[in-house]
């Protein structure tokens, strides 16, 4: 459930009518993770709350966002909430893993709360495994979109201009040749069960997805930012596509500490 | 991701998740055999010698893991001053407690004890592993019998000092040493430095602190980072800082007792850690 931050901003705090809500599904590389990282880190969003729920491991620190002494003692949780009113611009952070038969209560939970708080439309940033790619797959660029039916009334015309290509559907049996075609996004954890119930509850959603593999996925994460960019322009778009990103201090010893001395 | 000897070996994801699991369809057997797992995974919280539930409470000390809840038996703890008002029995892989309040300091369980001169104080120590999917029934069930109002909460827990980040090696940092998190509402002096990024804090340590911070309790965790697993005097005697809070200043006891329980504690981890006979 959505627990504001400040309690005496009322209703108000929770109404996030027209607004879009950009999350990250956590998926194969955490790209979605990580990107949204840089959504917020960049546009210097206030957190406005917390999701508090039970699917999600707990964990806690101090804030990932921190520029300066002042501010780098507020506490975060596992799934934080915020915003940045100028541009109509919401954003759920997820920072742990999913517990055991717990994914689809989240999803129930979070699609409701999307329909309760009046958002217009909802972006997932997920990634898909590298390896699954089939062989046309293999070339071209690795981002997809997709779009439920609702979202493609509104703004397929623009994918179209953009050049995007959308996330193929693969061959439910493969090898046999005229079986139906399904969605399929392995390592996208949620986005595919997330994508599904948009559909049929007639909610605005559309999944951006990069393929890729674990590793260090920082490359990843920008070139999916930047594709959100070329439709939201949440930043003025430059020519070297990482400047305009600020990455956050949290992202610091990501691969362990330093060397012990005495190992030379 | 092939290996030298040609196979193909699947990369294990850091986003945790395992979708074919997901994708499968529920059959009514897997239903029962699932409902079946979870009551046996359910926790309860046995409360005695409760005027009222809710309960009024001003100050909630919780000691997670083994050097953690020592500390309180060394420092705070006696059989004069307080008395045991609950228990909590829960299964997991790692651990089994009981409803008996008699217990060794190796032994798995969590127990809660009451200052007899003020009841509103409350003491909780839990030695047992709580599993990812109890610990929200945990804060549920504990924090749910208590009034919220009013309430302090300070949490005491440990974990390795390899999971400690930093720009150094944590081979020549001085172990043990103890890193605080506090809530916003905290406003009280911690007694050592805050806990820098990018480091976290899991499990139900994670679980209190992330409960207090949305329901704006104040609450201040005070993490050990240490190098010995076992129950160990020199990890219990890192907290001793504390003894000089707001909190816990009013509770700690004699020196003297201290020291002999202190003494029992390395009788009982040296006979423990022989494995010859």
């Amino acid at each position: 459930m959505f627990v504001p931050c400040d309690r005496g901003g009322g209703s108000a705090a929770s109404d996030f009518k027209g607004f879009t809500l950009l999350m990250p599904a956590v998926s194969v590389g955490n790209v979605g993770q990580l990107a949204i990282d840089l959504v917020i880190s960049t546009l210097d969003m206030t957190k406005v709350g917390y999701f508090y729920t039970d699917c999600l491991v707990p964990m806690v620190g101090n804030n990932p966002y921190a520029t300066a002494e002042e501010n780098s003692t507020e506490l975060s949780i596992n799934a934080e909430v915020y915003s940045l009113p100028s541009k109509k611009l919401v954003v759920l952070q997820i920072r742990s893993p999913f517990i055991k038969n717990k994914y689809r209560p989240f999803c129930e939970a979070l699609l409701s709360w999307v329909k309760g708080s009046r958002c217009a439309r909802v972006v997932v940033l997920s990634s898909s495994h590298a390896y699954q790619r089939d062989d046309e797959q293999l070339l071209g660029t690795p981002l997809r979109y997709l779009l439920t039916p609702d979202l493609e009334k509104a703004v397929g015309g623009l994918m179209q201009e953009l050049n995007w290509k959308e996330m193929e559907k693969v061959a439910a049996y493969p090898g046999i040749s005229d079986t139906d075609k399904v969605l399929h996004i392995p390592g996208g954890g949620i986005t595919k069960l997330l994508f599904t119930e948009s559909c049929s509850k007639g909610i605005q959603m559309a999944v951006l997805l990069k393929f890729c593999s674990e590793g260090d996925n920082i490359p990843d994460a920008f070139v999916l930012v930047n594709y959100l960019n070329e439709w939201l322009q949440l930043v003025k778009s430059e020519v070297n596509s990482s400047s305009q990103w600020k990455i956050p201090s949290s992202w610091r010893l990501l691969f362990g500490n330093g060397l012990p001395p005495a190992l030379f | 991701m092939a290996t030298f000897f040609g196979e193909v070996v699947v990369a294990p994801s850091r986003a945790g998740l395992d979708e074919e699991e997901e994708e499968r369809e529920e059959t009514p057997e897997d239903r029962e055999i699932r409902r079946e797992l979870e009551k046996k995974r359910e926790i309860d919280v046995l409360w005695s010698g409760m005027a009222q539930e809710p309960f009024v409470c001003s100050r909630f000390v919780v000691a997670i893991g083994r050097n953690a809840a020592a500390f309180l038996s060394s420092f705070i703890l006696d059989s004069v001053c307080w008395e045991v008002v609950g228990v909590v029995k829960l299964w997991n892989e790692w651990c089994r407690t009981s409803s008996t309040t008699n217990v060794l300091p190796t032994d798995s369980f969590c127990l809660f004890y009451r200052l007899i001169s003020d009841p509103t104080v409350l003491l909780c120590q839990c030695s047992c592993y709580v599993a990812e999917d109890q610990q929200y029934q945990w804060l549920e069930k504990v924090f749910g019998s208590m009034q919220k109002e009013g309430l302090q909460v300070t949490i005491l827990s440990t974990c390795p000092v390899a999971d400690y980040k930093t720009q150094e090696s944590t081979l020549t940092l001085a172990s043990p040493f103890l890193k605080a998190l506090k809530t916003k509402e905290f406003q009280e002096q911690v007694c050592c430095p805050l806990l820098e990024q990018p480091n976290i804090v899991r499990d139900l340590p994670a679980a209190v602190l992330s409960y207090c911070q949305v329901w704006q309790i104040p609450a201040v965790l005070y993490q050990c980072y240490t190098d010995v697993i076992k129950l160990d005097t020199v990890t219990i005697e890192a907290f001793k800082p504390l003894l000089s809070s707001k909190t816990l200043k009013s509770l700690v006891k004699d020196a003297s007792e201290s020291t002999k329980m202190l003494k029992k504690f390395l009788t009982a981890t040296e006979s423990h850690s022989n494995i010859y006979i």
